[in-house]
């Protein structure tokens, strides 16, 4: 018995390992995604003032901290029946917007950007940030970083910090914005679409090289899953509001609810090796980590939410969409690179979503507060987090305290579905025992797609995983050991 | 002590949700600036993370050790005492590493009520056979090890000797690099110092200072929620419970710009024991009742009170283990 | 640790113008009471903060009791109003945590001697009673 162990230091909401086992041939017999992380937000809750959960819940991810607070607004509106104004809503989905299109690109940009602009194949040295600039030229890379610091002074602007907002209240926003801040937005908005854009165009001269094509269209990042995300009411993808909606793996509706339906549709299954909850709908049940029309595994995130829609809701996005679609051969598309695809195809969405948010007249009404008047009893909201369905469920006691609290976090709908995306790479590259640097690439562009919550530059200055493979026999004793660093 | 022209330089997370990461990131154009003056020989994100590699470094090789979130599990425990032999000095950066963090509010429940809850009774989860992650689990291929999760979380300074500190949740862009110019000027501060922030407390720069009034007297407090304060006069005057007068300054007042009460991450000033206890004091001082009756309807609506004195710092509390953990 | 072998330690905070001189007044006129309590002085009840409190708790006491003069008798006119403020929210955060029981405030004026010492007495059993030592009752044995 042989055990190949990748222990990457990534985070998914953490740290992140793969231990792959190989048999007597050689070949592999299993691979296994651990997720050793857990901090217990759901107990933390209990005992909490309802409109703490707003700041107490974004620190499950310091990445992604606006969509834990966005879906806590909203599952604290629902707690309390209040209904925020007009403006409060456009303000929250403005500011909701700007957070997309900057998680987004970052890890376009920054995480899986090497792979596409200098390549897949091209040599380690230069599959990096450094490579990049090269690349694209200093010039463009100094736009991208001003314009990222652009979208974060925005998000600051809106909501007090881009980490740990603070601006969202049961029944609104804190802060109305002024005339000048929305002048301030409006520029924000164009260099947003400049960003977007940015990304196309290197996407499209991506899908120029044939041999990239090859590899996303290929055998080895393949499944066939359910996917999931939220549309609004003419099933276009929207990231803050709508119903839930699913597609089987031939694209047929399986189901649409509201999100205080959501237990009759998901369940999480527990496996004693990795401390994340893997969910799946419980409409089709566990069958265990396979794919297919008959095992209940989801994708999320871009890819889930770009085959769950029928259409995207702004023009340039939809034309993207159109693209995206005709050059995978059609909907749904099971490749799971195409991740990276229907990422660069919602920043265009987010980015058209912000002009348009930032151009309506509404957005400086000084009327961005309704007052609750019931007392707190259930609350369940939902928003779409750059990696996937985010749900946040309270209850409150007599007392108005939180009384219990469950959250289904992004990544927990993809786990399960990475889990096959790993082990499927590893059976495919790795045979009769050998193991090369090459696989080391290909296994973790099968890990980066999904974009795991640790898309972060300071880990990413050098652009990609890292991950080293030690080589045991069967005694343990380390044979061989590949690393992709240097 | 003087720091040699490249600084060697280590970071690494513990439990931690990623923010202070970003607020690394968020030092945009300063950050390549920082990246010059600096040798990364450990950052387990981005190079080599291997063990046996830092293991390799002779004791105090790495001059700065840059170490975020609180230690959750036994992996955490393993590679921060590490971490403290190969490094000159530690740096804890973040509330978690600082004082425990968000995190630490789990310790008011035993570790076996949170493996249950979440792994059992969570209203999604399906279970039958009632299994819970385990540290080692046999199967049919090979055996798969998980670290341990601890009883309570950390901050770093109770598991090893911290030489400096870093405030905030996260620290902002400006106070990461006050600090780390201090770190590289070579002259530094006493040890145990809380480096970049101020040494007042945030009403000293709190751009409603003004509207503060001399003597506050609350007759009775109200939570974010239930109105719509003024936004250009002092919250706390208004019955927010906002924990500026207690809680260090340096953080340009962000929540209070967007009209929300300052919640104390950025910790306790100096020589202060507890920021939970100074904050309650503070409370109790600028309440005007004087029976127990009026006390309490002054408090009114704050009813979950560790939660607002405690939310960054409850591992931090000089009862640590006497407190009563909840089963249920 | 049995009922019969527990012998907690209780730190007393007093003010030095009522509620010392009751213990004084208890001393000089010979009122026994248990020895479990360890008296400290300061010029107010309103002296004493929460930290105090926090930490004789977690430097290994059983019990703190803060005492005073009685309302409207404070030699410093409204410091014992904040001790009550103090204290009440103290105890909220403390019942919270589980320790609530094990943290008292009680006025006395400076003729109390013998309703101190009797206080006293029943304190002590009632800690005896309800409270296993503090240090072992815990899994981390207080620190």
């Amino acid at each position: 018995m042989v055990v190949v162990t990748i222990n990457p230091i990534t985070r998914l909401e953490g740290h992140g390992k793969i231990s792959i086992f190989l048999d007597e041939k050689g070949d592999v017999k299993r691979a296994f995604l651990q997720i050793p992380e857990l901090r217990g937000f759901e107990k933390i809750a209990i005992g909490r003032h309802p409109e703490d959960m707003a700041q107490i819940t974004p620190r499950i991810c310091g990445v992604c901290p606006w969509a834990h607070h966005m879906a806590s607004a909203k599952a604290l509106d629902d707690l309390y029946k209040v209904k925020p104004p007009s403006a409060a809503v456009k303000i929250r989905e403005l500011a909701y917007n700007i957070f997309m299109l900057e998680d987004h690109a970052l890890h376009f940009f920054v995480l899986a950007g090497p792979d596409f602009v200098i390549g897949p194949r091209a040599p380690r040295a230069e599959r990096n940030v450094i490579g990049m600039m090269k690349k694209l030229g200093a010039e463009t890379v100094k736009r991208i970083v001003l314009t990222r610091k652009k979208l974060r002074d925005a998000e600051a602007l809106i909501g007090g910090k881009p980490v740990h907002p603070v601006m969202a209240l049961p029944g609104g926003v804190s802060k109305p914005l002024t005339e000048d801040d929305r002048r301030e937005l409006l520029s924000v908005a164009a260099a947003g679409l400049e960003l977007a854009d940015t990304a196309y165009k290197l996407l499209k001269d991506l899908l120029r090289n044939e041999e990239y094509v090859k590899l996303i269209t290929g055998d080895i990042y393949v499944h066939e899953t359910y996917y999931m995300g939220l549309v609004d009411d003419k099933n276009r993808v929207n990231f803050y509001d709508g119903k839930i909606r699913v597609v089987d793996p031939k694209g047929r509706e399986h189901a649409k609810f509201d999100v205080h339906d959501y237990l009759k549709y998901i369940a999480e299954h527990v496996e004693p090796w990795t401390y994340a909850r893997m969910s799946y709908l419980r409409t089709v049940g566990w069958k265990g980590l396979v794919d297919g029309e008959d095992s209940g595994l989801l994708a999320v995130g871009p890819l889930g939410r770009l085959n769950a829609a029928d259409c995207m809701a702004t023009p340039r996005a939809q034309a993207a969409y159109e693209e995206m679609y005709s050059t995978l051969g059609g909907k749904p598309t099971h490749y799971t690179l195409a991740y990276h695809i229907a990422r660069v195809v919602e920043m265009i969405q987010a980015a058209e979503r912000i002009k348009e948010l930032v151009e309506d007249p509404e957005i400086t009404s000084p009327d961005v507060r309704s007052l609750p008047t019931s007392a707190p009893d259930v609350g369940i909201g939902v928003v779409e987090a750059p990696r996937g369905t985010l749900i946040h469920h309270y209850e409150a006691d007599e007392r108005g305290l939180i009384k219990k609290a469950n959250l289904i976090v992004a990544t927990q709908n993809n786990v399960a579905r990475m889990c096959l995306s790993i082990e499927k790479a590893a059976k495919m590259l790795i045979k009769g025992g050998a193991v090369d640097d090459g696989l080391l690439n290909m296994v973790e562009m099968a890990f980066r797609a999904y974009d795991p919550c640790f898309a972060c530059a300071t880990h990413s200055i050098i652009g990609r995983v890292p991950l080293k493979i030690e080589i045991r026999d069967h005694e343990g004793r380390i044979i061989k050991v590949i690393t992709n660093v240097d | 002590m003087n720091l040699p022209a490249k600084v060697k330089v280590a970071f690494y997370w513990n439990a931690s949700c990623g923010g202070c990461e970003e607020a690394i990131v968020d030092l945009g154009e300063d950050l390549f600036k920082v990246l010059e003056a600096v040798d990364i020989v450990f950052w387990p994100v981005a190079l080599d993370f291997k063990l046996e590699d830092v293991e390799r470094l002779s004791d105090g090789e790495i001059d700065v050790a840059f170490i975020n979130g609180g230690i959750r599990f036994s992996e955490h425990e393993k590679v921060v005492k590490l971490l403290r032999r190969k490094s000159k000095i530690v740096v804890a950066y973040g509330s978690c590493a600082h004082l425990g963090g968000i995190p630490g509010l789990a310790n008011l429940w035993t570790k076996a009520s949170i493996m249950d809850y979440v792994y059992l009774k969570a209203p999604s989860v399906v279970n039958e056979s009632k299994t819970l992650p385990k540290e080692i689990t046999q199967t049919d291929a090979g055996d798969l090890e998980l670290p341990a999760f601890l009883d309570a979380l950390k901050p770093l300074g109770q598991v090893i000797d911290v030489d400096y500190y870093v405030p905030g949740c996260p620290p902002t862009p400006n106070v990461t690099l006050k600090a780390i110019e201090t770190l590289l000027s070579g002259k530094l501060p006493p040890k145990g110092a809380v480096l970049g922030a101020s040494a007042r407390a945030l009403c000293d720069t709190c751009p409603l200072n003004e509207t503060k009034p001399e003597k506050l007297a609350i007759k009775e407090f109200r939570r974010p929620h239930t109105f719509i304060p003024d936004p250009k006069k002092c919250l706390l005057a208004q019955g927010l419970l906002c924990l500026g007068p207690v809680t260090r300054g340096g953080c340009e007042a962000k929540c209070i710009k967007a009209n929300m009460p300052c919640t104390g991450c950025f910790g306790p000033l100096d020589n202060v024991l507890d920021f939970g206890a100074r904050a309650l004091s503070f409370i109790a001082s600028i309440i005007d009742q004087r029976d127990e009756e009026g006390i309490k309807k002054a408090l009114g609506p704050i009813i979950d009170l560790v939660g607002q004195v405690y939310k960054f710092s409850l591992p931090s509390c000089p009862l640590r283990g006497l407190i009563k953990r909840k089963e249920v | 640790m049995s009922k019969s072998e527990f012998e907690p330690r209780i730190v007393v905070f007093a003010c030095n113008w009522c509620s010392y001189a009751a213990m004084d007044l208890a001393g000089t006129s010979r009122i026994q009471y248990p020895p479990n309590v360890r008296i400290v002085r300061v010029m107010c009840s309103s002296r004493v903060t929460p930290e105090m409190v926090l930490t004789a708790l977690a430097e290994g006491a059983d019990a703190v009791l803060i005492t005073g003069c009685h309302p409207g008798d404070c030699h410093y006119l409204v410091g014992n109003y904040k001790t009550l403020a103090r204290y009440t929210l103290l105890k909220n955060v403390l019942d919270e945590l589980g320790l609530g029981d094990r943290v008292r405030l009680e006025w006395f004026s400076a003729g109390e001697g013998e309703r101190f010492a009797q206080y006293v007495r029943s304190f002590v059993e009632e800690i005896k009673e309800r409270v296993v030592n503090l240090q072992a009752s815990t899994p981390e044995g207080g620190r």
